[in-house]
Formats: C-alpha cells, sequence, structure tokens
C-alpha cells in the first residue's frame, strides 16, 4: 500500500527536506538540520506540517455522552473553545491512543472534535462508530483526517507569526484555548496548544487551503526529528513507542499521565483504573540521562548496577538543548527516584545513567 | 551535489580511504554525512585493535539514525581521532579532513583493488 502524503508534499520537497515514514505517511523528517530546527523553536519559532495526525469529528444529542464514555478525561468540563488533552483507553485500561479534544462551536448540540495520532483514524472511527451503536447513542462521528491539514507554529516568537497573518485576538487564548480565525484570508481552527514546551499554535486549515496558510505563516519549517527531540526534552508521551496496546501495553497511572483520568465520569476502561490507582503501579514512567558517551534508543534495556534487567528505553536522543544523552522508560516504582543510579545497554555496552524527572529543560 | 574528491577509494556503504604510501586514513563520505544528518556520537577501536575488511569496526549514530562502520581494508589502528569523542559535528562539517575516523597500517596492499573508484561511486549516489 502506498504511503498517504500531506497536502504540501511537493512544497516540502521542493524545499529540501527529507521524508520519513510515520504512522502511514510520507512526512517531513528534516529540512536541512534538526538540531537547527530544534534550535529555532526553543530561540525564535518553528513551523510544522503535522497533517499526519488524525481528526475525528463527533457531533448530535449523545455527542458528549460518545465522548465522555471513550475517554479518560472530563468531557463535561469544556465549554466551546475549550481543549483538554485525554486518553482512550480498552477495558484494562490500557492506552490505545492519547488525544487533544477540542470541543468547537455548537451546531444545535455541542460539537467535539479530537486528534488521534498518525494513522489511528480509521481505528478510532470504527470504536467510535461500534460503540455508538452498541450503546445506542445518537451521535454522528466523521473521519475528517483529510479535510483538514495541520500546522504547528511553537517558540517564543509564535504569537507574533501568528497575529501577522490574522486580525483574530489569538493572543487572548490562554493555553488549550481555541477559536476560528481567519488566517491569510482562510477560516482556520487556531488552538493554543503544542507538543515542543514552548508556546505556539496548532492551525488547522482546509486541505485544500494549506499552501497559502503555510506561506503566510513566517517561520523556520521543521521536520519530525526535532519534533520528536522537543518533546523528549519536555518527557511528553510518543504513542505507538512510549506506550502501545502490542509493544508497550501501558495505562495512564504507569504512563504518568493519571491527571487525565477522571475517575468520578463513566468511560471503558475506568474499573481497571479505579484498581490500580487503589492499589498503586509497580512500574512507572521516568526520564534519565547518560553519564558515559552514547545515545539511548528505543528498545535498549535498563539494568540495576549490579546488571539485573529491570526496565526498558522507550525513546531517547542527544538532546540538542544540552547537549547530553537523554531518555524516556519504564522502571519499577523503587528505581524512579531523581538521582538513583541505572545502567542502559547500549547495543551491549554498559552506559552509566541516573534518573531525572521531565522535563529536562527548564521552560 | 556532494563532494567526491579523486585522491581516495570509497566503499559501497559509504566510507573512504587515502593512502601516503604507509598507512591509510579513513572516515565516511560527504554523502553519508548529509543522509545521517547530524552526527552525535562516534564509536570507535582502540589503538592496537585489528581491523578486517568488510567488517564492522564502529558506529556513528547521528540523532535521527544509528549507522555502522564497515572496514574498507584490514589492518591495525594506529590512530584514532579522539576529537570526534568531543566534537562528533567534526564528521558534518569536514568529513573528508578533520572528520575522518582511523589510521591503520594495512595488513595488505591487494584490498585496494577491490574499492571503488570515485568515478564509480558517483555513480552509486547518483
Amino acid at each position: 500500500m502506498g504511503l498517504r502524503k500531506p497536502p504540501l508534499y511537493d512544497v516540502h520537497a521542493d524545499a529540501g527536506a527529507q521524508f520519513t515514514e510515520f504512522g502511514g505517511w510520507d512526512m517531513p523528517v528534516e529540512y536541512d538540520s534538526i538540531r537547527a530546527e530544534h534550535a529555532a523553536v526553543r530561540e525564535s519559532v518553528g513551523i510544522f506540517d503535522v497533517s499526519h495526525m488524525s481528526e475525528i469529528e463527533v457531533s448530535g444529542p449523545d455527542g458528549t455522552a460518545l465522548m465522555q464514555r471513550l475517554t479518560t478525561n472530563d468531557v463535561a468540563v469544556l465549554e466551546p473553545g475549550d481543549s483538554q488533552y485525554s486518553a482512550i483507553v480498552d477495558d484494562d485500561g490500557l492506552i490505545i491512543d492519547d488525544t487533544v479534544v477540542y470541543r468547537l462551536p455548537d451546531r444545535d448540540d455541542p460539537v467535539y472534535l479530537f486528534i488521534p495520532n498518525a494513522g489511528h483514524d480509521e481505528e478510532m472511527y470504527d470504536r467510535w462508530t461500534s460503540f455508538r451503536d452498541e450503546w445506542d447513542l445518537d451521535a454522528t462521528v466523521e473521519d475528517v483526517t483529510e479535510d483538514w491539514a495541520m500546522f504547528a507554529v511553537q517558540g517564543p516568537d509564535a504569537l507574533e507569526t501568528v497575529s501577522a497573518t490574522t486580525d483574530a485576538p489569538v493572543g487572548d487564548l490562554s493555553k488549550f484555548q481555541a477559536q476560528y480565525a481567519d488566517v491569510a484570508g482562510v477560516e482556520c481552527w487556531v488552538a493554543r496548544t503544542g507538543y515542543t514546551g514552548e508556546d505556539g499554535f496548532e492551525v488547522l486549515c482546509p486541505w485544500d487551503d494549506a499552501e497559502t496558510v503555510w506561506s503566510a505563516l513566517d517561520a523556520t519549517p521543521c521536520g519530525l526529528g526535532s519534533r520528536d527531540t522537543l518533546r523528549m526534552e519536555m518527557g511528553f508521551l510518543l504513542s505507538g513507542q512510549d506506550f502501545d496496546p502490542e509493544d508497550e501495553p501501558r495505562t495512564p497511572y504507569e504512563a504518568g499521565i493519571g491527571f487525565v483520568v477522571k475517575l468520578d465520569t463513566e468511560f471503558v476502561g475506568r474499573d481497571a483504573l479505579e484498581q490500580q490507582h487503589e492499589a498503586g503501579v509497580d512500574e512507572t514512567f521516568v526520564g534519565f540521562t547518560l553519564l558515559d558517551r552514547g545515545v539511548p534508543r528505543h528498545g535498549y534495556d535498563i539494568a540495576t548496577e549490579d546488571g539485573d534487567v529491570i526496565g526498558t528505553v522507550t525513546s531517547g536522543t542527544m538532546s540538542p538543548t544540552l547537549s547530553e544523552p537523554i531518555g524516556l522508560g519504564y522502571v519499577p516504582v523503587e528505581y524512579a527516584d531523581d538521582g538513583t543510579a541505572l545502567i542502559v545497554l547500549a547495543r551491549g555496552r554498559e552506559k552509566r545513567a541516573e534518573i531525572v524527572t521531565p522535563p529536562f529543560i527548564d521552560n | 551535489m556532494f563532494e567526491i574528491p579523486d585522491d581516495r577509494k570509497y566503499l559501497e556503504s559509504h566510507e573512504w580511504t587515502t593512502t601516503d604510501g604507509d598507512t591509510v586514513k579513513i572516515g565516511i563520505s560527504d554523502f553519508a554525512q548529509d543522509e545521517l544528518g547530524d552526527v552525535v556520537f562516534v564509536e570507535l577501536p582502540d589503538e592496537g585493535d585489528e581491523i578486517t575488511a568488510g567488517d564492522e569496526f564502529g558506529v556513528v549514530e547521528s540523532i535521527k539514525a544509528v549507522s555502522d562502520l564497515y572496514a574498507p581494508i584490514s589492518g591495525t589502528v594506529v590512530a584514532v581521532n579522539e576529537d570526534l569523542f568531543d566534537a562528533p559535528e567534526l564528521v558534518n562539517e569536514d568529513p573528508y579532513g578533520d572528520g575522518w575516523m582511523l589510521e591503520l597500517e594495512p595488513s595488505s596492499s591487494d584490498e585496494f583493488d577491490d574499492l571503488l573508484s570515485p568515478e564509480e561511486y558517483r555513480e552509486q549516489t547518483e
């Protein structure tokens, strides 16, 4: 099967981007240098094409009930223009995907747009429609992934960059608030959200107007490579890597996002999560740095100083900001305290490591 | 276009080698450093180690990739570019100069004939 392409594929290719497969999409991984793109976001402003992210719209009289029962956070607290980070879990409380849920302006009933990760659109559409039918709810579910292009404008100068393209008071948006705004004359959904730890906006624009909006937003083009290093410095989870129903089955509590679980709401997986909440977790998501030269990578073992393998690296890189090797992974809770000395086995070589609770940088 | 100097020979796996008659130097090509992107870590053998043509002798890692290094020829390591341990970005900045990796005393002179000429390597990267 061929890879899916973002609307601006040719624009990125002409700009000299290298591409990589991610979630079934062929996406820019870097334009010139991951290090330079990373620095642009930390110091000024960068723009990412994240049109590979999925979009599912949910509306109708029972739309709120459907969203509430299939996500762990409490959608009832959302007013139009609000959003929240949330998790989608199975009956055992294991994370299938993480997502941001936006409440759009009402159309008779509340309307939600949620953003599953790349390649999860069909799976989520099927999950939402089959539970809707099973529970006999009156809700409309649409996979609008290829109606929307999505750009993330991130960095300390992001507000200036976005403001230059719109008359809308986007500077008034608080974190996780969103509104419709004309950007370069195109009606876009503009949200103060992101995945880098910097101030910034995520702009959803109609697929066919992607080039108008992209070219109006004056920022350093950045690929998925720097998106990954930026999120790792913050300790943010990457779906399919830091949790995965098959390869790394984890609950929100284990993955360090217990704050998105609202046990006073009814949702699939709630009872399993309540049990774990009461009993406590055995293993937990941690950050670490390497004290020896090397780069931690997904899949490397984590061991005690005595050599007993106790955990796994799920993400790692050389931090461009710190010029230090940083990693994320799971260890038993008794090894999770800041400063705990551990070993990471990098291609058979022992590297000394130390637990550091993310974020790795002060922001 | 990538730089492919005429004063050396190449491997399909993008290592280069030059000789002054006595010892040979080894590094990776301009094409290879560009494909890898920002190099952040290089692991090399120690002085005195023997390496064999075609075998892995080390690892170069960029932010996005891990790549094995293959020996173009066999020999004994007589020098290692330790500057790369603190400044791996030299591989990006000057792959044919300050970004060199190893210096070998070759165990045989015939192996040079098996390597790609600059012209052959240029064809491979096009």
